[in-house]
């Protein structure tokens, strides 16, 4: 049974969407912008849910203006990792928020192999589940 | 017209039939230019040939929106400028200006200016100037890039120098994102010309090169009266006299800043003019006592006394 078709992995915002334009990025960064939110552009290759520090592609990036300057650095860590995950996140830095007000996945391997349920059987009759992503299995950097 | 509009040409723009009337005038005021230019006019004195060239360019841009609703044009003109003249000049404050009016014509879309010298570019180490220069870069996208002194980005004599990196990425930008922000380097002329000179690349990608006149002494004593009035201030009648007289003498003196002396001067005529009501212990002062800036405030100056520069960070 596949409940996720293509095994496209949903995480963050407009993840159930197709892959959004660079201009719906634009729209979207540009919320971010008037909002006063810090915008950063991070990548990884390990898919897994928990998996919530990713790599931070440069700084964060303060105090733009305009979106056009983390579309170019989103197209440049796109050219350096055209098959890793890559996502948008906007950090409000406000007191009381303090934390991400937004995620979304702007770029995503060619083939995304998924993910696998494992059990493992513990004291009594009791069964423990995971996830395991099969492309984890592979080494960093070699994964997709 | 909204900036995404311009950009996308093929797509929701209609061409227009060719013996369709479009109204000049009208684009003329939903721009909104006149006023920003007469705004110019009201506070900039002088500067005769920087506001024509500014005025020229406000046409060219308005000529060029109307252009593409015939389909006519379809490359955004190149806007990179250069503004060349000594210190004090009025090269920032335009530049300000020239901000305000690509917004207004929608060839930026944020209208703000960033502005930066060769410290804000350039690293100290390898590694370094790319991500500061890029920084900088993205903060002035949807608006304008301000390099002050700009030749210092250039030195000939280290040939190691991370100067020509920062100029490299500059290039770039200045050609695949010319939708993105405009450049406006400044300087004096001669260092000017000798960058370009060296730096063809550089010269290539400016289209307009605005030179800014050194103020006349009629020119700086109007921007006197303007920079006092609108700190609400002003000259007494003999007070004037003493300052007309002081900006001769200023001029021929050395480190000359233009508009620049001339608001230090103010300032420091302002002090005296505080101390001097300060020291008259005088208990009641009238408004016309704050406001006034009277002879003696002026001619206790060195200028007067021993034809020096008075002390200060810089006069
Ligand atoms: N034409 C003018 N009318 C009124 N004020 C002026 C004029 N030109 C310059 N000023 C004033 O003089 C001061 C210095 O001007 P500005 O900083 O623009 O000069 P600049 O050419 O950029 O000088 P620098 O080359 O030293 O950077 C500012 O306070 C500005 O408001
Ligand atoms: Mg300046």
């Amino acid at each position: 049974m596949m409940t996720n078709h293509g095994n496209r992995i949903t995480q963050g915002q407009f993840s159930f969407l197709p892959d959004l334009t660079d201009a719906q990025i634009t729209s979207q960064i540009k919320y971010a912008l008037k909002s006063g939110w810090a915008v950063s552009v991070e990548y990884t290759d390990d898919p897994h849910p928990r998996n919530t520090y990713w790599d931070m592609f440069g700084m964060p990036m303060f105090d733009l203006k305009d979106p056009a300057g983390i579309l170019m650095e989103i197209n440049n860590c796109r050219k350096t990792f055209p098959n890793h995950y890559i996502r948008v996140m906007a950090f409000d830095s406000s007191r009381g928020w303090e934390t991400p007000r937004m995620s979304y996945i702007v770029n995503r391997p060619k083939k995304e192999p998924g993910f696998g349920l494992s059990r493992q059987e513990s004291d009594g009759r009791s069964i423990r589940y995971t996830v395991h992503s099969y492309a984890t299995d592979k080494p960093e950097g070699e994964r997709y | 017209m909204s900036h995404t509009e311009k950009a996308g040409k093929g797509g929701g723009g209609i061409t227009l039939p060719d013996d369709v009337l479009v109204d000049l005038e009208a684009e003329f005021k939903v721009s909104n230019i006149q006023e920003v230019l007469d705004k110019l006019d009201r506070e900039l004195v002088g500067l005769k040939p920087v506001k024509t060239r500014i005025r020229e360019i406000a046409a060219l841009l308005l000529v060029d929106r109307l252009r593409k609703q015939f389909e006519l044009t379809s490359e955004t003109p190149t806007l990179h400028m250069s503004f060349t003249g000594n210190p004090g000049t009025g090269k920032t404050t335009v530049a300000l200006r020239m901000a305000e009016i690509l917004h207004r014509l929608g060839y930026v879309r944020e209208g703000h200016l960033v502005a930066v010298t060769r410290d804000d570019l350039v690293g100290q180490y390898i590694g370094h100037t790319a991500p500061k220069t890029k920084e900088v870069i993205k903060k002035a996208m949807g608006g304008v890039l301000f390099i002050d002194e700009a030749y210092y980005l250039y030195k000939p004599e280290n040939e190691r120098d991370y100067g020509q990196e920062s100029i490299e990425i500059l290039l770039q930008v200045m050609e695949n994102n010319r939708d993105d922000l405009v450049v406006i380097l400044a300087g004096y002329k001669d260092k000017m010309d000798r960058f370009f000179d060296s730096n063809p690349g550089m010269r290539s990608r400016v289209a307009q090169h605005v030179d800014f006149p050194d103020y006349s002494s009629d020119e700086l004593m109007a921007i006197a009266k303007l920079m006092l009035g609108s700190q609400n201030y002003c000259f007494s009648p003999a007070g004037e006299r003493a300052f007309r007289e002081y900006i001769p003498l200023r001029m021929k003196l050395e480190h000359f800043a233009n508009a620049r002396s001339i608001r230090n001067a103010l300032d420091r005529a302002r002090l005296r003019q505080a101390n001097r009501l300060f020291a008259g212990r005088k208990n009641k002062l009238t408004k016309n006592d704050l406001v006034t800036i009277e002879a003696d405030d002026v001619l206790a100056s060195r200028v007067f006394q021993d034809g020096q520069l008075d002390a200060g960070p810089e006069s």
